[in-house]
């Protein structure tokens, strides 16, 4: 790699948590700032401008919902929220502030790093503006707005086609309904998610080899959906 | 003969010293007539008490106010301010008993204990002032002239020719802490009133110069010493009982004394008192009520009432006996209690019957056995004139009278169409046939009348000479008058019959009320239920309004329940019932407190105490004043507080036994929780410090194992924990069901992929319909609901795993079925309960909350759960959602396919 080892800053006020962080992430080829409260977590998000934020959200001084609105005031450095707080709830609001990943504690080292890869990579593709993506057998090229499965190609109806190029967009990270609904039905259809999850069936049924144990249209209970993308 | 006390006298006495303990003590300044110097001695003795031995020393009421209190006032003592009251036109001063017992002094100065208070005070005595001060734990000095006892008052006035209305009852000097006698010579005292140092109402001055003559002085004198005698004899007595010193007696004296509605019986009552007194001895007023005679009159009902009112205040135990032979029911009850004397009226001899009756006393004489028999003179009190009792003739009764002269007419008509004039004999029995059927059905008047036209119809159609009554042979009378009396034996008998029948009749419906009550208060279960079940049962069986009073929260009692009119009770109600309450005796209507008031309050005893009060007011005031009813109303209202504290401790042993139930749930939850907590903590902590302390020695195949052991047992940690929090949540109501319109598909979906992992290498078979509707449900909790399904399938089986699901009417039925063993029978329901685990002990999954927290969630959703074994093997888990509502419209059509429509 020529590229200089990606910075990850991570805020954490737990010393265990951060031993174990900093292990597997140098361990394998990050670069890793360490803070352990809010204020000094933003200040060295300015001064130090990482390459993606492990934010913990049960922070001394702030809550890390407070750290992300306002990281997000100025720089668009992706955010991955690693929290203990199981709920839905705290996964939608952490997400709908402008995180792009969520891990509830405790998760394994492998999930991880593929959430960094991820959104180091969407980080990347935002710049760049990739119009092909594949994952499986599932092929789609939003420039040509074709979609193919096995080679074959899949015939949508367009809100169809606009739910899965959004998924496309933000592949490999959650989005949550809200957000969802929004892109795909606008601004006012923001609560109705009985659309999405019936588009979402018919979605499945047009893509996935068996609709009932989906591989790439994954559910985020009671969060949102997610596109994995290959490992 | 040695006499120990009886462990029953011991508990008396016990009780009776714990009593006296709490309770203020009295001191008596006891005088043989007024001017003896009574309260110049209470005001003497109070100021010693003040100075030497410093106690807070009050003045409540002293009568003579003008002489004694500016007296009271130079000795220093505090004046409690008097109660002030308007009463017909006259301004009247008594006692403060509300402000008396406020301030609450040590001792209290109260003259004139046998004073009666003005109407609208609390108690319509004094002395019943002095007893709620002596049960609030002041001590009282009081005064009292002999004349006063209840039970000398007969001898007063049959020594001084003065009856005194206002009396005392024995009681309250008997339970005197002291009786100190104020002794005057008669002399000494007639000189005082010479030089009129007797205060005398200028309004009794003519009664007064009656009673002060020197006869009668002398014989109050000898009266009040005897009184104090046998009082100081008493004390010694039972100092030597108390100390077991031998007794001069052996058996305890039971005294028995018959009682009659008759106003005679007041002193026959006092003299067992009396008698009592003297002898120490326990006494008995028995009445015994005659089935066959049950209709008293209302004026000897009365007098009943007031006599048994009286041997209750002089101490006695009131019973009532019922029974057809008033000797045979006392001395059966008097064997029974073991009665040693026996005490009963001198028959008033009048009237020719009665000289030939056997009366009660012989017929008592005669058959007491070993008991001794008292007869004692039944004169009236003086003052009682007695009426003679008008019998109200009664109001021709028109069927009767119909009867009689109907069935006359007929036995005539019969009579003289079978036998005509020859069979004389048929003739007369038709006729008493005749007078029987009446006599059967009516009154006795009636079976006279018929037997009178019978007897004259006889005469005139079949004794010669024919069509007169006259008499052609005298044998003839004999008829007549052997038919007469015939009717009129049967119609008393079978009088007696129907009234023996009417008693028994109306005892059974007493007690089948009181059983019904019973019986309604068996199955109340808690205490609100009792009360409202038994507060309408009495309304309906005393006619009256029912409030009753329970126990508030921070002490006091409240209007709880009432069965008419507004549910809070009044101020005034309220503080009648506190005082109930507290005092444990009744109040209000017909009783010796407040009688004034329309509602008669009866305190709800139970073995542990009063449980509340009951108030009644009854529609019609008199309904109370008989005492069978009073009798009833508290045998309702033990029945009541017995139900009322069967049911408190009921709640209590309901509640206790929950909490139990919580301590055992919290036990076995810490003891699973601790276990299956360590067990993996154990194992990593184990393999960790294999992998941290074995050095380079250990081989790469080993350190893989060890550290894949740590993960999986670190994973099992925080199922269990997740497990744990979620049955905690759902407990305590944390979680609310937010119900979306889903897919099943991607519930079932999402939740194979959490379980993914543990699914590995298993067969798995999903089957859902794509006609399946959209299910409203909360999708985090039902997506848990089958993951822990799954996960339950996976652990307890190794085969293949069916998820299945299909609309059945307004619910959808889930399936997830294992191949494994199945559920043991008799378990289907019970794993569904915390901590049931179906896998032996040290089982690798879980608390055994997993189906817990499945069934706490179908259930938040309105839905139902229960698992069955497969008809070819394994178990089945199912879980039914309800549908209700109407799934929201989605738009619909929309151009099929975007990709053709770019391209055309």
């Amino acid at each position: 790699m020529t590229e200089p080892n990606p910075v990850i800053l991570v805020i954490e006020d737990e010393v265990q948590m951060r031993r174990f962080l900093r292990a597997s992430l140098s361990s394998n080829g990050y670069q890793v700032v360490e803070t352990h409260t809010a204020e000094a977590g933003l200040t060295q998000a300015a001064a130090r401008a990482p390459d993606l934020v492990l934010l913990d959200l049960g922070l001394p001084d702030q809550d890390g919902l407070v750290v992300t609105q306002r990281l997000r005031e100025w720089a668009k450095t992706p955010i991955i929220v690693i929290s203990a707080r199981g709920r839905e709830e705290d996964k939608i609001q952490a997400l709908d502030a402008g995180a792009d990943d969520y891990l509830t504690k405790p998760f394994g080292v492998g999930e991880l790093l593929a959430r960094i890869r991820v959104a180091l990579r969407n980080a990347a593709r935002g710049e760049l503006g990739s119009s092909q993506f594949s994952v499986g057998a599932l092929k789609v090229d939003l420039g040509r707005r074709q979609v193919l499965v096995n080679g074959q190609e899949v015939h949508l109806t367009p809100i169809e086609y606009k739910l899965l190029a959004t998924l496309v967009k933000h592949a490999g990270r959650v989005i949550t309904h809200r957000q969802l609904l929004k892109e795909v039905w606008g601004p006012n259809s923001a609560e109705q998610t009985q659309y999405l999850r019936v588009y979402m069936g018919q979605l499945r049924h047009k893509l996935e080899q068996n609709p009932s144990r989906p591989q790439f249209l994954t559910t985020e209970p009671g969060v949102g959906y997610r596109l994995r993308v290959q490992e | 003969m040695t006499d120990r006390p009886n462990p029953d006298e011991l508990l008396r006495r016990v009780v009776a010293a714990e009593a006296r303990e709490k309770r203020g003590k009295l001191t008596v300044f006891f005088g043989a007539a007024p001017g003896v110097g009574k309260t110049y001695a209470m005001l003497e003795v109070a100021r010693a008490e003040m100075e030497r031995e410093k106690r807070d020393v009050v003045l409540g009421i002293v009568e003579t106010h003008g002489r004694y209190e500016t007296g009271a006032q130079l000795l220093g003592l505090e004046l409690l301010p008097r109660r002030k009251l308007h009463y017909r036109g006259v301004d009247v001063e008594e006692l403060d008993l509300d402000a008396a017992l406020k301030r609450r002094p040590q001792l209290l100065l109260v003259d004139e204990l046998a004073h009666t208070n003005a109407e609208g005070s609390r108690h319509p005595k004094r002395w019943q002032d002095v007893e709620e001060l002596l049960d609030a734990g002041i001590d009282v000095f009081t005064t009292m002239n002999v004349q006063h006892v209840e039970s000398l008052n007969d001898v007063v006035a049959k020594v001084t020719g003065v009856r005194v209305r206002e009396t005392v009852p024995d009681s309250v000097l008997a339970n005197a802490h002291e009786i100190k006698l104020v002794d005057l010579p008669p002399d000494d005292l007639l000189e005082r009133l010479r030089d009129g140092k007797v205060y005398v109402p200028a309004q009794a001055q003519r009664a007064i110069e009656n009673f002060f003559k020197k006869g009668n002085l002398i014989a109050l004198r000898e009266l009040a010493l005897r009184h104090t005698a046998e009082r100081v004899d008493a004390q010694m007595r039972e100092y030597r009982q108390a100390q077991g010193i031998e007794q001069t007696w052996a058996v305890t004296e039971q005294l028995l004394v018959a009682v009659s509605p008759s106003p005679h019986s007041a002193r026959l009552i006092r003299a067992a008192r009396r008698m009592a007194a003297s002898l120490h001895a326990r006494w008995y007023a028995v009445y015994v009520e005659r089935p066959s005679a049950r209709q008293l009159p209302k004026a000897m009902e009365a007098q009943l009432s007031q006599n048994l009112r009286l041997a209750e205040q002089l101490g006695a135990e009131v019973v009532t006996l019922s029974g057809n032979n008033a000797t045979d029911e006392i001395l059966r009850f008097a064997h029974e209690r073991n009665i040693t004397k026996l005490i009963v009226g001198k028959p008033v001899v009048g009237g020719l019957l009665n000289r030939f009756r056997v009366s009660l006393v012989d017929q008592i004489v005669r058959q007491s056995r070993d008991i001794d028999v008292y007869v004692t003179a039944g004169d009236a009190d003086d003052d009682t004139k007695r009426e003679p009792e008008k019998t109200e003739p009664a109001p021709v009764h028109l069927p009767s009278v119909v009867a009689a002269v109907s069935v006359s007419a007929f036995s005539t008509g019969v009579t003289l169409l079978l036998f005509g004039r020859d069979q004389l004999p048929d003739v007369v029995m038709i006729y008493l046939l005749g007078i029987m059927l009446v006599a059967s059905r009516f009154r006795l008047g009636a079976s006279a009348l018929t037997a009178a036209l019978s007897v004259a119809a006889f005469d005139f159609f079949f004794v010669p000479p024919y069509l007169t009554f006259a008499i052609a042979d005298f044998r003839h009378a004999t008829t007549f008058i052997v038919m007469f009396v015939v009717a009129v034996v049967i119609s008393g008998l079978t009088q007696r019959i129907r009234n023996e029948a009417a008693t028994a009749r109306e005892r059974e419906l007493r007690t089948a009320t009181l059983y019904e009550l019973s019986r309604e208060l068996a199955g109340a279960q808690d205490t609100q239920t009792v009360v409202q079940a038994a507060a309408h049962h009495i309304e309906n069986v005393f006619r009256s309004q029912v409030t009753v009073f329970t126990p508030a929260p921070g002490g006091g009692v409240l209007g709880a329940y009432a069965t008419r009119g507004p549910s809070e009770a009044s101020e005034r109600e309220l503080s009648i019932a506190q005082w109930v309450w507290s005092n444990q005796r009744e109040a209000g209507l017909g009783t010796g407190t407040l009688p004034g008031g329309t509602t008669l309050y009866v305190p709800l005893l139970a073995s542990g105490g009063a449980v509340g009060v009951l108030g009644l007011t009854p529609d019609d005031a008199q309904r109370f004043d008989q005492l069978e009813q009073r009798r009833r109303v508290d045998a309702f209202a033990a029945q009541m507080a017995l139900a009322i504290e069967r049911a408190t401790l009921a709640d209590e042993t309901s509640k206790a036994r929950r909490e139990i139930e919580a301590e055992q749930l919290r036990n076995s939850l810490l003891s699973s929780v601790s276990h299956d907590l360590r067990t993996p903590l154990a194992v990593i902590t184990g393999s960790t410090s294999t992998l941290l302390e074995s050095g380079p020695g250990i081989t790469d195949a080993t350190r893989q194992d060890l550290l894949k052991t740590v993960l999986e047992e670190a994973e099992h940690l925080n199922r269990l924990i997740r497990n744990l929090l979620d049955m905690t949540r759902l407990e305590s109501g944390a979680v609310k069901v937010r119900k979306e319109w889903i897919p099943l598909e991607e519930l079932v979906g999402a939740a194979l992929n959490r379980v993914d992992s543990r699914l590995t290498g298993r067969e798995l078979h999903v089957d859902l319909p794509r006609s399946l509707p959209l299910v409203p449900c909360d999708p985090v909790l039902i997506e848990q609901t089958l993951i822990n399904l799954l996960e339950n399938a996976a652990k307890y089986s190794t085969g293949p795993i069916d998820v299945t699901a299909a609309a059945r009417g307004a619910e959808v039925v889930v399936a997830v079925a294992d191949r494994g063993p199945g559920i043991a029978p008799g378990q289907e329901l019970r794993i569904f309960d915390k901590f049931q685990r179906a896998g032996r002990e040290g089982n690798p999954e879980g608390v055994g909350l997993g189906l817990t927290i499945c069934r706490a969630i179908v259930t938040a959703h309105g839905g139902r759960i229960w698992a069955q074994n497969r008809a070819d093997g394994g178990a089945s888990f199912q879980f039914a959602l309800p549908i209700d509502g109407e799934a929201p419209a989605l738009p619909l059509s929309e151009p099929s396919d975007v990709a053709q429509e770019q391209r055309a």
